[in-house]
């Protein structure tokens, strides 16, 4: 096993990075994947919550860095998947306690027998970013289809660009198919359009979001959920799937009808 | 449906919009920087042509990752040269 490591930015903070982190790892760890996921937001720690591993941490990455403890010891196994991992932040430390020499180590001791390393980025495009991109084999950009968000992501994708990091791949998150019919909110080809990135996927508005993570118990583990089914299939293309995308249009009826069902089997 | 018409611009408004200022942030250029660049562009070419200032338009236009800038400048017609 040689792992790739993905790293989910946004530049914008709120748009979903943090969810999608723990999404895309679960999904991954449900296709039968090895996966650590690295929370790289020094001081401001979220991914455990998200995650459900809030209860479980003993040392963090700083630890790991600083020889206090060894990087087997800072990784937190999941309560549902046993392949899957946290190495959570530091909490009350800053983000100058890493470097982006740390995270390229770290991604190298963990490459020999994981398949994948996913890493959740600050918001921003300061000392954690560039850590949390340092060793990034892929690059997911996170955005909303609204200004300010699209606007940041546009700036992301110029900094990756500039430092030759090869081809970002974009999320369109909490996208509002009645607002996009409506001419009321950008569609995900406007924002494609203007970001000139290649998409992984689109991931409807969906209030199971938040209530997987008021149980620390990610989307993808709702067979109905809408944004789960997105997810699973943006840990699908991750793996080198060529899956359709979904036709968020059909919003009630039949396409919510085959979902049941399909989540029934 | 009170207020329809506007309602129905707002996804075209935010994308025209992003246009303009995603081109600007990518090229680190502000329009007071285009236009005075079209200033001198037209002082440089007028040494050596005859051109109408008024009418010469000069833009930054995206086209995929890349940006190019784009300018039309005609040439004063030999006829109105002569009127002139």
């Amino acid at each position: 096993m040689t792992a790739q490591v993905i790293t989910v930015t946004s530049g914008k903070g709120g748009v979903g990075k943090t969810t999608a982190v723990a999404n895309l790892a679960a999904a991954l760890a449900m296709d039968g994947r090895k996966v650590v996921c690295i929370d790289g937001d020094i001081g401001l720690r979220n991914l455990d919550v998200v995650m459900g591993l809030e209860n479980r941490i003993v040392y963090d990455i700083v630890d790991v860095i600083e020889g206090r403890c060894k990087l087997r010891q800072a990784m937190i196994r999941d309560k549902h998947y046993p392949e899957m991992y946290l190495i959570p932040a530091a909490q009350t430390r800053d983000k100058n306690a890493v470097s982006p020499s740390d995270m390229i180590r770290i991604c190298n001791d963990l490459r020999p027998d994981t398949d994948f390393v996913v890493i959740d980025s600050p918001a921003g495009i300061e000392r954690g970013f560039r850590n949390a991109i340092a060793a990034a084999d892929r690059v997911l950009i996170v955005t909303n289809p609204e200004v300010s968000a699209v606007r940041d992501a546009d700036r992301v994708v110029g900094i990756l660009e500039a430092e030759e990091k090869g081809n970002p791949s974009l999320i369109i998150n909490r996208l509002n198919p009645t607002l996009v019919r409506n001419n009321d909110m950008l569609s995900a080809e406007d924002v494609l359009d203007l970001l000139g990135i290649q998409l992984i996927g689109v991931v409807p508005e969906d209030e199971s979001v938040i209530i997987g993570s008021n149980r620390g118990a990610p989307v993808v583990t709702d067979p109905k959920s809408r944004a789960g089914q997105a997810f699973r299939n943006i840990a699908k293309r991750v793996q080198g799937q060529d899956i359709p995308f979904m036709d968020l249009d059909q919003e009630n009826g039949l396409w919510s009808a085959i979902q049941r069902l399909k989540g029934r089997k | 449906m009170m207020n329809s018409f506007s309602r129905k611009k707002s996804a075209s408004n935010a994308k025209e919009r992003l246009q303009l200022v995603l081109v600007h942030d990518r090229t680190d250029l502000t329009s007071e920087q285009l236009e005075s660049l079209k200033d001198d562009l037209i002082k440089a070419i007028s040494q050596y042509i005859e051109i109408d200032p008024d009418a010469v338009r000069i833009e930054l236009e995206r086209d995929g990752r890349s940006q190019r800038l784009v300018a039309d400048i005609p040439l004063r017609s030999a006829a109105r040269h002569r009127a002139g």
